[in-house]
């Protein structure tokens, strides 16, 4: 596995890509931090950070979009097949690499708080808290960039989609508000979202009867629930698009608190689609 | 060493393979013969694990492929058609970096490397980027890889494809000199490459393994008797009692009568002798021949019409059952 990182490190920063994302993400810290905290006088760094996540829905699919799809363009996948790793290595070593890429310029950021603490007061303790969740809102998107990677042999179409994906998640909470909040809307949307993960299901695996099963599972115990408490149906649809928003649960560490059930959902995210990039990968020997 | 069983790959529904099976214990140079699309790479990618058999099965020294992969990957070096070549790099730092893959023990790592360039000859751009190479070069790069780790097998996918004359005949003596001490099974479309270096040639065709044989049975195997065409100035009936005195002809068919004239064609192992006995024959008998000639059909005709038309030429299938068998 240290041998995918070094080889990916190389790659990252041999060329000119690594030093790009590093001094991009690292202009774009210094036009928040100047714009918030400077010119308004806010004492807080945690709003210039939580500014700047808006900027990896760009930077991140332009991360992680040649991670496999180039693997699988050059053919070079298939000298991967054939070595005696493991693909689950080759899937994390890629990822850490990435991780690396993206840690260098929030390692810098980190200096930011301490030179602003020099000419006024900064509360340093929220500050870095948001530091490391800002760094783990990256890595989960980061994750699913891997993912949405190993999917195409298009770099192009790798980052568009990741793009999309990223954007639905950034205002998906937003838009759900427009949605009527009745119990009965929120049982359709809910038995949508679960026809809609039934289908991918099928994409990713090929198993009709699996995603027929998720379908049949998520309309049963939906009605069930339903019929027995609609009560709880009332605005549920996006209470739950809020709560898995990875965006949303980067929102509050913005006001000061260390959540740690955010963290844990972060984690989970990352080794969920850590999972599936393996099983997307392991997929193409057996199609 | 490499032990094939029974290869089935079907996409969908279209089959690509129907059942291939070989094995191979000794070094040498193994050919793997066919036309394009016949399910060469199909064959190497499921052996070399990149891609699954729907049926059947792959042993690699004692491992099978899919239960374990690890020790048997670590038996193998495999060029694919397309060399995986990552294009940002050295060729240098690419083989490194196949080589730690491969489980070298780092210390180990810059001699093995420098060995593989100095026997594939690329230690003179060993620090230039890959994608600044000429096609030869990287294909080149793309056998060194093959041969870090000291695999026992080594499988190459037509690696003289798309090179200039002088390039191919540089790596048929490279894989000529690799076969010594390794097993190296490669594949190519072009007969002639295949009869030169290969110790044993298997012919794919279609999904199947039609023949497996040392080049010079392959050749007995391919060549067909000769067809002998005669015209005389006889009837049908005399011309037929003529040759039936000749010896050493067969399958004697009548083409024409006409006008006092017939034409006869048969087949005869050795063409010349039985020219001659014809020849005399009809001499003997007072009857002039007008036409005496023969056609042989080259190798190159007869690999061509036994892999794309199998019903032109097709073998009997006891006798391929025997040829598999004998060195199956």
């Amino acid at each position: 596995m240290v041998n995918i990182i070094k080889k990916e490190l190389n790659q990252y920063f041999k060329g000119m890509f690594g030093y790009f994302f590093g001094a991009v993400l690292l202009m774009f810290a210094g036009i928040y931090t100047v714009m918030v905290n400077c010119n308004m006088g806010y004492a807080s760094f945690e709003y210039t950070l939580n500014n700047m996540s808006f900027m990896y829905l760009i930077l991140i699919p332009i991360l992680t979009m040649r991670s496999l799809s180039e693997e699988k363009k050059q053919r070079t996948d298939q000298l991967l097949f054939s070595l005696p790793v493991k693909l689950s290595e080759v899937v994390i070593g890629k990822y850490i690499a990435i991780l690396a890429v993206l840690a260098v310029p929030v390692i810098i950021t980190a200096a930011y708080p301490l030179i602003l603490s020099r000419y006024g007061e900064v509360v340093l303790k929220t500050a870095y808290v948001n530091l490391v969740a800002f760094f783990l809102l990256g890595a989960a998107l980061a994750s699913i960039g891997l993912f949405v990677s190993s999917l195409t042999e298009n770099q192009a179409i790798a980052a568009g989609l990741s793009f999309a994906v990223f954007l639905f998640a950034y205002f998906g909470s937003n838009l759900t508000d427009y949605l009527p909040g009745t119990a009965a809307a929120s049982l359709a949307a809910l038995i949508a979202a679960g026809v809609v993960i039934a289908l991918i299901l099928y994409i990713l695996t090929g198993d009709i009867t699996a995603a027929a099963w998720t379908v049949a599972l998520c309309v049963v115990v939906l009605t069930f629930v339903y019929r027995r408490n609609h009560r709880i149906f009332e605005g549920l649809f996006s209470r739950v698009v809020g709560s898995l928003s990875l965006f949303e649960r980067y929102y509050v560490f913005a006001r000061g608190v260390l959540d740690l059930r955010s963290v844990v959902y972060f984690l989970s995210v990352i080794i969920f689609f850590l999972f599936i990039t393996v099983h997307s990968l392991e997929k193409r020997r057996w199609s | 060493m490499v032990k094939v069983e029974n290869l089935v790959k079907s996409y969908s529904d279209a089959p690509v393979l129907h059942g291939i099976s070989f094995e191979i214990t000794e070094n040498g140079v193994y050919g793997f013969l066919g036309p394009n699309g016949a399910g060469k790479s199909t064959t190497m990618n499921i052996i070399t694990g990149c891609l699954s058999a729907t049926e059947g099965r792959v042993v690699i020294g004692g491992y099978d492929i899919v239960e374990e992969p690890e020790q048997a990957k670590k038996l193998i070096g495999y060029l694919p058609e397309q060399p995986p070549l990552y294009m940002d790099m050295t060729p240098y730092e690419y083989l490194c970096f196949v080589a730690a893959a491969r489980g070298v023990e780092k210390s180990e790592i810059r001699g093995q490397v420098e060995r593989s360039m100095e026997l594939t000859g690329i230690t003179p751009v060993r620090d230039r980027l890959i994608k600044h190479l000429s096609k030869g070069y990287k294909q080149r790069v793309g056998i060194s890889e093959t041969l870090l780790g000291d695999p026992r097998v080594i499988i190459l996918d037509e690696p003289t494809g798309g090179l200039d004359p002088k390039q191919i005949t540089e790596i048929r003596d490279l894989v000529r000199e690799l076969g010594k001490d390794h097993i190296i099974l490669f594949s190519s479309h072009i007969m002639q490459e295949v009869q030169a270096i290969s110790d044993r040639v298997m012919i794919i065709a279609k999904g199947r393994l039609i023949i497996s044989g040392k080049p010079e049975e392959l050749e007995q195997y391919l060549r067909r008797k000769p067809v002998i065409t005669i015209r005389a100035r006889a009837s049908a009936d005399e011309a037929a009692r003529i040759l039936a005195t000749v010896s050493g002809i067969d399958d004697i068919e009548l083409l024409e009568e006409s006008e006092g004239f017939s034409a006869y064609k048969m087949t005869a192992e050795d063409y010349e002798g039985a020219a001659e006995k014809i020849f005399f024959a009809f001499a003997r008998a007072g009857l002039a021949l007008t036409t005496l000639e023969h056609e042989a059909i080259s190798l190159e005709e007869a690999f061509l019409q036994l892999t794309s038309g199998m019903d032109t030429y097709s073998a009997d299938p006891d006798e391929e059952q025997k040829v598999n068998t004998k060195n199956g």
